[in-house]
């Protein structure tokens, strides 16, 4: 389709560089952004924990309901009441960037998500994958991480021959490259979808005779706003929920339940145990 | 048009035949994904409605499900920028 707009389209998607041309410390506009982006998250704990009062006031709230949140939702629900917090602050540093990075997108004049360029989610992931290994090794003892995620106890050994290289490319091969995929690909769709959405409204309403139409898509641009704050959202937590998820399976072992999600809320006493208990 | 000894019709071009490539590997790509999707939160909102005490977990659950699930959907995107 040949836009009356006189634009390369090329000039929104790439961009020169600002600053150190032609080295691998190129500046240009997504690194800016992404440093913003940095910026907004130091800003927002370093400005939430300031004062540090007992009863908070106003932003304080904010950055602890968000801090309590990750740690609360995410770190203790998944990895476990003991084990959880400490690995909180890393949970809520990576889901606040990923936000703030992601947020750009809808904020007018930068419409741009740092999340959608290959470097940072594969940057994200490859610290996910590093720690999670880490921690698995460091738990469970070399020998036993990887015995036990490669060859799931409890199992025929025939079906070795198929379970372990399935296991070997599912937990080390695919895991971080969906890790990443998943972010980068949410979020360029919605960079591309409002893109279109808003190049086309602009042609239409001022170079083209066509209010309507121009109208119809700026409408529905918008309502999309909308739509990508929620996947803004939901794609951070679940980058984060997934890291946890992954933590928490190197801490417990593979594909073993934990203990204290289970009897959280008594269900592990059913009736036909206490019924057993009762006869014998 | 010098496709592998194709001889294709008056009118359509390589480009266009791309053009349809692309959008064929991203819709075929989402049709599992989608019935997918559709039974995890099925599945989660039945548990939900039957247990409600249990919904934190069934949250979590889901969203793991449905994460999973999506990462296929979104290979067959990154595969269309691709082919």
């Amino acid at each position: 389709m040949q836009l009356a707009l006189d634009l390369n389209v090329n000039e929104v998607f790439f961009w020169k560089a600002v600053a150190f041309a032609g080295t691998p410390f190129a500046i240009n506009r997504v690194v800016l952004l992404m440093i913003f982006a940095s910026v907004l998250c130091l800003a927002f704990f370093f400005l939430g924990s300031r004062k540090g009062a007992i009863v908070p006031k106003g932003f304080q709230t904010l950055a602890e309901t968000g801090y309590l949140f990750v740690r609360n939702q995410i770190a203790i629900d998944v990895i476990g009441p003991e084990e959880g917090p400490k690995y909180a602050n890393y949970l809520a540093a990576l889901f606040f960037f990923i936000f703030f990075g992601n947020l750009l997108e809808i904020v007018p004049g930068i419409n741009f998500p740092v999340t959608s360029r290959m470097a940072i989610p594969a940057l994200l992931s490859g610290l996910t994958y590093i720690i999670f290994n880490f921690i698995g090794i460091k738990k469970q003892g070399f020998r036993h991480y990887f015995g036990g995620t490669l060859f799931p106890p409890g199992v025929p050994k025939a079906i070795y021959i198929i379970l372990t290289p399935i296991e070997l490319f599912s937990v080390f091969i695919i895991r971080p490259l969906t890790l990443a995929v998943r972010l980068l690909a949410n979020m360029m769709a919605g960079h591309v979808l409002l893109t279109i959405f808003f190049i086309f409204s602009a042609d239409f309403v001022a170079f083209k005779p066509s209010l309507p139409l121009g109208l119809m898509t700026g409408v529905v641009g918008a309502v999309l706003i909308v739509f990508e704050l929620l996947v803004i959202s939901i794609q951070a937590y679940i980058f984060t929920m997934l890291t946890a998820f992954y933590i928490a399976e190197a801490i417990h072992g593979h594909g073993e339940e934990d203990p204290s999600v289970s009897t959280e809320h008594g269900l592990s006493d059913s009736p036909v145990d206490a019924a057993a208990r009762a006869a014998a | 048009m010098s496709g592998a000894g194709l001889t294709l019709a008056a009118g359509v071009t390589d480009t266009g035949i791309k053009s349809l490539a692309h959008g064929l590997v991203y819709g075929l790509a989402a049709i599992g994904p989608g019935v997918g999707i559709g039974l995890v939160f099925s599945s989660a909102i039945e548990a939900m409605a039957r247990q409600p005490e249990t919904a934190g977990t069934t949250r979590t659950t889901m969203f793991l499900g449905f994460a999973l699930i999506e990462a296929l959907a979104l290979i067959g995107f990154v595969l269309a920028f691709i082919v």
